[in-house]
């Protein structure tokens, strides 16, 4: 069947069976491989997108139920909460091996967005969907909140 | 009695055979790199070249462009222990490069320019330490020969600082970029001088950071999983469910109806199918229809093995042990009434990268293309050239950064690398992408080993060991030789030390469930043993854990484990009562050269430790880069403390029960604790920091709960949620039980 | 230098090493091809279809309780029976004591770590939402229905008897309905009729929703009376 899709404020046109995965319309159709495949089974956030400004993993969406949404990704994410959680990511040198942070940095952004100031017991909420095997989990806490500290004195 | 049944034998050949090639190589390969110049040579024949490197004056390490800027060429596979910016940090140092103008790129695999490349045993910074500095001292004092020539000045009274070369006295000065035609054309010293540590700039700061962070922040980073080519097919492969089980029959008929599907055929290790696209490979292979012959399979449950092993350890099986460690000539003599039994029980562990197991191949005649987050690149390099029947010389192992490993990857076999060259093979050329899906990595095998212990330990009048007896029972984690890797960090305890009787024996049962590295290997489960028994003597003999600890290690002469305690007892504040209900444990570990102490705070919340906070000191020689220190510290005790709480793999009929992280669970934001990390200052040469991190954690929780509640713990994981056979605890209760 | 060692001029010095060595490598190549030696591999070949064996649990027939004399018997007997459904997993892992639901037929904690969040459906930055859509998806093994949330925190069911459980969906500001919405509920409900077709390979609850249904409604006209 073919869909069109609005990924990353493009209209993409594929043709696929409407229950593949959008992950994998992502990965392998439109060559988005900055969101990853970690689980497939929506335990471990690594496939995180933003679908009408909500983190969804992308593993467990079929293509069909999104071909009316907003769909952003990790190559297209930005806004003041993306620059500073980007740059706070650097600036505390978060990434390990890095694949799960794309998922990280989706969810963080996220975060963010709903609430400027989160409290640690908010991270908690909001992170826990996303599984770090390097457990950078300390780092990816303290990068959150200098990013909203930065966001919240007007800095970004 | 259990006896493993007659037919195993031939598995055991099949086994062998799947990783002797590997272990040859291996072998040869490690003297190759290790002995005089003919066995290098040899080493380079036998291990190929694959693509030379970009020819630099510099040597194949350093690259400097007309701009200045520094490419440092990384052997080492970038994993996630940040090795990259390690290793162009120990050049960077000696040839005082501007670090800000400092890249890196990863090799391809090449014996000959590069040496052995793998990360094993936390080795890239140790073996590369003096590698590297002649590196970047030689390309330094080339600067300095050229500077010399062209201003007329004596060599030593010239300086390099942050890319600049200078003549003080007369004020002169040019950069890298200006001098970099002169240098060029320097003869590099043989023996170029090093630095002392104390002159240091770079190293032992925190300007050293990770170079990748932001291509790992925005989703540039590109690896295996993310390898698109032009014409490239997506295969994955139907293993058997259980281990030892050969394919008999197999359906494609419904698998090739799947839209996308190109192929479907037999391999060694399973079916393939091959897709133009990841999701139709899945759909297909779900499609297949496969028998699957178990006559020589892996056919018992957890349970069942781990009565083998208790039976083993009873000798009461006919597996004979070896000796791994013999002090004092009545060491077989039976222990006294007062000798004190401990029994420890661990379960298989699956590596569980974020990164599944992958690979691109490509295979044209005799020449093969390969990219992999390749974890023993040379290795692979053979791995590859065997299964394509060409010479290693021929196969290009192009390395791109993996999604963790944590020993997975790092396997003789190459298990994952070897199937997809042998998948690319029958793809006329086209490039192959092989994908692991997450369910398949983990029932892979390859698992850190499970375990049974059994201790007796008879205490000397002044309360300290003074016979001890330590039986293993694990699988060998290598085709031959010794087992040596299940009992590295017992032998050379420091507990041991004053004992005038040890017998230390190990049993290697042999069973098709496929065992391998994890990360930190022996010492996974060592370290839980030693420090937990030792925490239980001094508990006996009614001494405080540390003080204990302290005074073995000054009657065994370890200095680094004692400063470490000290340290660790300080900044932890050791001693000074917390909240009612939580408890301090403390566990001390060297692992491949680095001592690590560990004060973890724990309390039981409706029967589940929960850990809040975690004190580490580390003594890892020269610290190269302390934040990526301090990283691989909170990485290791995050690792450890998802397999101390959760982590088991189990059989049941054979068949793996944990097979995603719902039923494997792994530690999330919400379980980390807080940690601390406090490096010893040292000029020692530096070890490494990618696993030491890991054993200490486990054994620190249980000596919290042991202060906690006076009940020992005997078998890990704490909690086990999965299957109800696991035969390592109760479900979801905590695992303890009074002596 | 370490690098020169591979250049051209060095390994001529060294030639006269090489045909031991290469004597060496030629035994091991030979060795290793003798053990690796190709296999044959199984031709394809036509197999019977894979099928799923799937047990049916049925309910018992509400005429099956028409023999009990005593009406307030049977309408317990009525409930208990429905109370399969009732305590069976697929319904009892929604209706937790905590904020945090649970999953499988073992009814342990939900992997990952939510929370219900004011509405049931999630917290603000984890909603339910964030994996479970409006159908169950064959490819992650999600499940999934229009209305995926937890039932409100006052009809928590787990850590409770069947009788506590009767007497409190028979309360109404527990509940949140009175009868003839409970009854609907329970019959209508296509969130409730979710356990009767759960997907992937869980246990579906026992019989059919419409099943179910009229056993609610036996034991409502019958009185409604609990179990002790």
């Amino acid at each position: 069947m073919r869909f069109s899709l609005s990924i990353n404020g493009r209209i993409h046109h594929v043709d696929e069976d409407g229950q593949t995965p959008l992950l994998w319309v992502l990965r392998d159709t439109l060559k988005l491989t900055g969101t990853k495949y970690g689980c497939g089974v929506a335990q471990c956030g690594a496939c995180t997108v933003h679908v009408d400004g909500q983190p969804m993993r992308s593993c467990s969406l079929a293509l069909e139920a999104v071909s009316s949404a907003q769909i952003v990704t990790i190559e297209a994410v930005d806004g003041a909460e993306t620059k500073a959680i980007q740059d706070a990511w650097v600036a505390r040198d978060v990434p390990q091996c890095g694949f799960c942070q794309s998922g990280q940095v989706m969810s963080a952004v996220a975060l963010l967005r709903a609430i400027p100031a989160p409290t640690d017991d908010d991270i908690d909420i909001a992170m826990s969907g996303n599984i770090c095997r390097c457990a950078t989990y300390n780092r990816i806490r303290a990068a959150i909140h200098d990013a909203a500290g930065r966001l919240g004195s007007g800095q970004s | 009695m259990i006896e493993a049944s007659a037919p195993k034998r031939r598995f055991e050949m099949t086994r062998r055979k799947m990783i002797l090639g590997g272990t040859l190589v291996g072998g040869a390969m490690v003297v190759g790199y290790t002995a005089t110049h003919p066995m290098q040579v040899a080493g380079a024949i036998f291990q190929g070249g694959g693509p030379d490197p970009e020819p630099s004056a510099f040597g194949s390490f350093i690259r400097i462009a007309p701009d200045g800027w520094v490419t440092i060429v990384n052997k080492q596979q970038e994993l996630g222990q940040g090795v990259h910016a390690g290793m162009a940090a120990m050049i960077a140092e000696e040839l005082d490069a501007d670090w800000d103008r400092v890249r890196v790129i990863d090799a391809h695999a090449n014996f000959r320019a590069y040496g052995m490349q793998g990360p094993a045993g936390s080795n890239s910074i140790a073996t590369n330490w003096d590698p590297m500095r002649n590196a970047g001292a030689a390309a330094r004092a080339m600067f300095v020969a050229a500077a010399a020539l062209r201003w007329g000045v004596p060599r030593k009274l010239i300086d390099v600082h942050n890319g600049v070369v200078s003549h003080p006295a007369s004020k002169r000065s040019a950069t890298f970029a200006e001098l970099l035609a002169d240098a060029a054309r320097q003869t590099p010293p043989q023996q170029p001088a090093l630095k002392q540590p104390k002159d240091y700039r770079l190293i032992g700061t925190d300007r050293v950071r990770r170079k990748d962070s932001l291509p790992k922040s925005t989703g540039a980073q590109i690896y295996a999983q993310d390898i698109q080519l032009p014409d490239m097919l997506v295969a994955m492969v139907a293993h058997s469910p259980r281990f030892g089980g050969r394919m008999a029959k197999f359906d494609p008929s419904d698998a090739r109806k799947v839209k996308g599907v190109v192929d479907v055929f037999a391999i060694e290790t399973g079916v393939a199918v091959v897709a133009e696209s990841t999701f139709a490979a899945r759909q297909g292979r779900d499609a297949l229809r496969v028998e699957w012959d178990d006559s020589v399979a892996e056919t018992r449950s957890t349970p069942e093995l781990v009565r083998y092993y208790h039976e083993t350890a009873a000798r009461r099986t006919d597996l004979e042990p070896s000796d791994f460690h013999s002090k004092g000539k009545d060491a077989e003599v039976a222990f006294g009434p007062d000798a004190i039994e401990f029994a420890f029980d661990f379960p298989y562990l699956a590596h569980a990268p974020m990164e599944t197991l992958d690979c691109v191949a490509q295979v044209s005649g005799w020449d093969v293309k390969i990219i992999s987050g390749s974890h023993l690149a040379t290795v692979d390099q053979v791995q590859a050239a065997r299964a394509a029947a060409t010479i290693p010389g021929r196969v290009d192992v192009e390395i791109v950064p993996a999604g963790g490993s944590f020993g997975r990857r790092g396997n003789l076999a190459a298990d994952y690398l070897v199937e997809c060259v042998r998948i690319a093979k029958r793809a006329s050329g086209r490039p192959v992408k092989l994908i692991w899906t997450r369910e398949d990595e983990m029932s892979s095998g390859l698992f850190r080993p499970m375990a049974h212990h059994r201790i007796w330990v008879e205490l000397a009048p002044n309360g300290f060991p003074s016979r001890w007896r330590h039986h293993v029972v694990a699988q060998p984690l290598l085709p031959v030789g010794p087992n040596a890797q299940a009992v590295e960090g017992i032998a050379e305890s420091p507990y041991l030390t004053a004992a005038e009787v040890i017998d230390g024996k190990i049993f290697s049962p042999n069973f098709p469930v496929p065992v391998a590295f994890w990360r930190s290997v022996g010492h996974s489960f060592n370290g839980m043993v030693m420090e937990h028994v030792v925490d239980q003597l001094a508990r006996r003999v009614g001494r405080d854990p540390a003080a204990y600890r302290r005074a073995i290690y000054q009657r065994a002469g370890a200095t680094r484990h004692l400063a470490v305690l000290d340290e660790l007892c300080g900044k932890a504040a050791w001693g000074q009562p917390l909240e009612p209900g939580w408890a301090q444990g403390i566990a001390v570990h060297e692992c491949f050269g680095t001592v690590v102490g560990q004060v973890a705070e724990v309390r039981l919340q409706d029967g589940r430790p929960v850990v809040r906070r975690v004190v580490a000191v580390v003594d890892c020689g020269i610290a190269v880069s302390p934040d990526q220190i301090a990283a691989q510290m909170e990485s290791g005790i995050g690792f450890g403390l998802s397999a101390a709480l959760y982590g088991a793999v189990t059989l049941r009929d054979g068949i793996v029960q944990e097979t995603n992280f719902d039923t494997y669970p792994v530690v999330r934001m919400n379980e980390m604790p807080a940690i601390e990390t406090y490096i010893i200052p040292s000029t020692n040469r530096p070890s490494g920091m990618g696993e030491p991190g890991v054993p200490p954690i486990a054994p620190a929780i249980a000596n919290a709960l042991l202060a906690l509640t006076g009940s020992p713990t005997r078998s890990l994981p704490f909690l086990h949620g999965g299957a109800a056979n696991a035969g390592f605890s109760n479900a979801g209760s905590a695992n303890t039980s009074r002596i | 230098m370490r690098w020169r060692r591979s250049s051209g001029q060095s390994q001529r010095r060294r030639f006269g090493c090489l045909p031991i060595l290469a004597l060496v490598v030629v035994a091991i190549v030979l060795a290793l091809a003798i053990l690796l030696r190709p296999q044959p591999l199984p031709q394809a070949q036509s197999l019977p279809a894979n099928h799923l064996r799937t047990e049916v649990v049925q309910l018992r027939p509400v005429a099956a309780f028409a023999s009990i004399a005593n009406p307030q018997a049977r309408s317990i007997a009525l409930f208990e029976e429905a109370g399969r459904v009732i305590q069976h997993p697929r319904c009892m892992n929604c209706h937790p004591r905590t904020d945090r639901p649970t999953q499988t037929d073992a009814m342990r904690p939900h992997m990952p770590w939510v929370t219900r969040g004011t509405d049931d459906a999630g917290a603000q930055t984890l909603r339910c939402a964030t994996c479970h859509h409006d159908a169950n998806f064959a490819a992650s093994g999600v499940p999934g229905n229009p209305k995926w949330r937890l039932a409100p925190i006052e009809m928590a069911w787990q850590g409770k008897t069947l009788g506590q459980i009767c007497r409190q969906i028979l309360d109404p500001p527990r509940a949140h309905m009175n009868r003839e919405q409970l009854l609907h509920h329970m019959t209508e409900d296509e969130l409730v009729g979710w356990a009767w077709h759960p997907g992937g390979q869980r246990t579906p609850a026992p019989g059919t929703q419409a099943e179910f249904g009229a056993l609610i409604k036996a034991w409502l006209d019958t009185g409604g009376k609990c179990p002790a």
